[in-house]
């Protein structure tokens, strides 16, 4: 029963960060069978890669331009089967302390084969992480959301998107194209994108800069309120009696 | 010409600093003010008494500004104290001149003994004010060497490029050679006695070693355009004053980028002074500046200790690029 290579993906956005860590499993597969599974260099390339084939570790630069390791990492978790994640990094003192404390597992550049080869006969038996654990970890907010169809893994930058509108047990996310349906709570996406979206209705968020402009309209019981007329799309959004004060507010930007 | 703060030497100041000259405008004449408020009885007085001794005093102050800057580069090659004496010696026979032509001029009383008197005293103690602001001006230079060192170069910097190095090891032996020459370099210069101006040329060399360092990790991401033909060779800068900038230029320019970004280093003299323009591309991100700001600080700092009033730091972030401007003195060195 021969033992099944472990598929390794290599991500980092410096071309000699690669090159070196594809020598230190070269070196490795002496003891430990090992297949390079593929290389990318930057976050999106990482998730389209790793979408398509089917890796069980990830070798993956927190500092990337764009999107970082660790939002790169929050994305994976939405594969069916997201692979192990370690991620490199050449100094960054105080995500290390938190990586700590939550036991994510990462090694610093200039990367030593022992480390390496440690971290590898480790991944079989790694727990898997957590998504708010990551999220615990990056401060920033992230710079697109992401939602698994059919098992392929959409991103969407956040300022394509019009709307996030939450429904029974989703969010939905409107771009100017389409739809998409969020596992995540509509009070947590306010509170991350703090600034870029502004809350119109008990379940729903507009982007600031997706606002063409409003409309006083009428409705059945021959009360009036605001609409939201947006770019792109004819779809109006109704403003609650609580939120009117936007209209003015931002009334006065447009 | 180097600056004459080394340690525990004593000199006379730059008297072609703008700065310096300032000071020793406002000084005399405060002093005027006081000497005229004592002898005062009323108002009236007072202005009079001002008007008197001012009508004798600037020419006399001017006059000096001018004797001085003219002997400036003499003045120091004495030794401290036959400086000292010169200057003196100097003040007194204008004060006498003045005196003689404005008694000639105008024949004003007062004794000629008095204005020796007032002479001698505001010039001991402009002597004394200016050695003292050196004594406390070279910690603050040795000081500035630490922070230089301390400021700059990015432990990130430093870990990324030595693992590019490694990575270069097997398969281009002698580019690895090369960068880490170059890695050396930068960091003797870094833990080097940093108080000294050091000449431009030196710190443009520095400054494309450490681009070739960067140049390794970013490859295509980052393109360089220098731009200092109408550089004067021989002028002078305090050292590390440049790499900082172009780290920062990398560090908020480029490395946020995937696509390939242009830093630009024009380097012209203009009369007496030499203007440094550095361009990045530059995104307005929620991204952290701390480290920006402290090297710009630093720097600034640093060319006030050097330069006092005659250089100037000033940054502009415009739509989608980043400027940082310098100006100082145009300074002539030896290579």
């Amino acid at each position: 029963m021969g033992v099944q290579p472990l598929r390794v993906v290599i991500v980092d956005d410096e071309a000699p960060a690669r090159n070196r860590i594809r020598d230190l499993l070269s070196d490795c597969a002496l003891k430990i069978p090992i297949e390079i599974a593929g290389e990318a260099d930057n976050g999106r390339h990482a998730i389209e890669l790793l979408t398509a084939c089917e890796a069980d570790i990830v070798l993956l630069d927190i500092r990337m331009p764009e999107m970082d390791g660790l939002e790169v990492a929050q994305h994976l978790q939405k594969l069916d089967e997201p692979p192990a994640i370690i991620f490199t990094t050449a100094f960054d003192a105080y995500a290390l302390k938190a990586f700590e404390v939550h036991a994510v597992d990462y090694l610093l550049k200039p990367i030593r084969l022992a480390r390496l080869f440690d971290a590898l006969s480790r991944v079989r038996s790694m727990t898997p992480l957590r998504v708010d654990v990551l999220r615990e970890l990056k401060s920033e907010a992230r710079t697109h959301l992401s939602v698994n169809e059919r098992g392929r893994i959409h991103l969407i930058p956040i300022d394509t998107i019009l709307f996030l509108k939450a429904e029974l047990k989703y969010v939905t996310v409107r771009t100017a194209e389409r739809e998409f349906l969020l596992e995540e709570s509509l009070a947590r996406l306010e509170q991350e994108f703090l600034g870029r979206f502004v809350r119109i209705h008990r379940n729903c968020l507009v982007g600031k800069d997706a606002i063409c402009g409003f409309e006083r309209a009428t409705d059945a019981d021959g009360e009036g309120h605001w609409l939201v007329v947006l770019k792109n799309i004819t779809e109006k959004l109704a403003v609650s009696r609580r939120q009117q004060h936007i209209v003015r507010e931002i009334g006065k930007m447009l | 010409m180097s600056i004459n703060q080394n340690a525990n030497t004593s000199a006379l100041p730059n008297f072609r600093n703008l700065g310096i000259l300032l000071r020793i405008l406002v000084i005399v004449d405060g002093m005027c003010l006081i000497v005229a408020l004592l002898g005062a009885n009323g108002t009236s007085t007072l202005t009079e008494g001002l008007v008197d001794l001012s009508a004798l005093v600037q020419p006399i102050l001017i006059l000096s500004l001018l004797v001085l800057a003219a002997s400036n580069e003499w003045l120091h090659r004495l030794r401290y104290w036959y400086s000292i004496a010169a200057v003196i010696a100097l003040e007194l026979a204008l004060t006498t001149v003045v005196y003689l032509l404005s008694q000639y001029l105008f024949s004003s009383t007062g004794a000629l003994e008095r204005y020796w008197i007032f002479t001698l005293l505001v010039t001991g103690l402009l002597i004394g004010y200016f050695d003292l602001r050196g004594r406390a001006l070279s910690p603050a230079l040795s000081e500035a060497r630490l922070q230089a060192l301390q400021a700059r170069i990015r432990p990130h910097f430093l870990f990324n490029s030595i693992n590019a190095v490694l990575s270069l090891i097997r398969q281009d032996p002698k580019r690895a050679e090369t960068a880490l020459e170059d890695l050396a370099d930068l960091y003797r210069v870094l833990m080097a006695d940093n108080r000294q101006l050091t000449l431009l040329t030196r710190e443009i060399d520095l400054a494309r070693q450490y681009l070739s360092i960067e140049q390794l990790r970013l490859g295509e991401r980052l393109r360089i355009e220098w731009d200092i033909a109408g550089m004067p060779p021989d002028a002078l800068i305090p050292p590390m004053v440049l790499q900082p900038l172009l780290e920062n230029a990398v560090y908020h320019g480029i490395e946020p980028r995937t696509e390939p970004g242009v830093i630009t280093i024009r380097i012209h003299g203009d009369g007496n002074q030499v203007r440094l323009l550095l361009r990045n591309p530059y995104r307005e991100q929620n991204d952290h500046h701390s480290g920006n700001r402290m090297a710009l600080a630093n720097i600034r700092e640093r060319l006030a200790l050097h330069f006092d009033a005659e250089a100037s730091i000033k940054t502009t972030a415009a739509d989608d690029s980043y400027h940082v401007q310098i100006v100082i003195p145009y300074l002539k060195g030896s290579a």
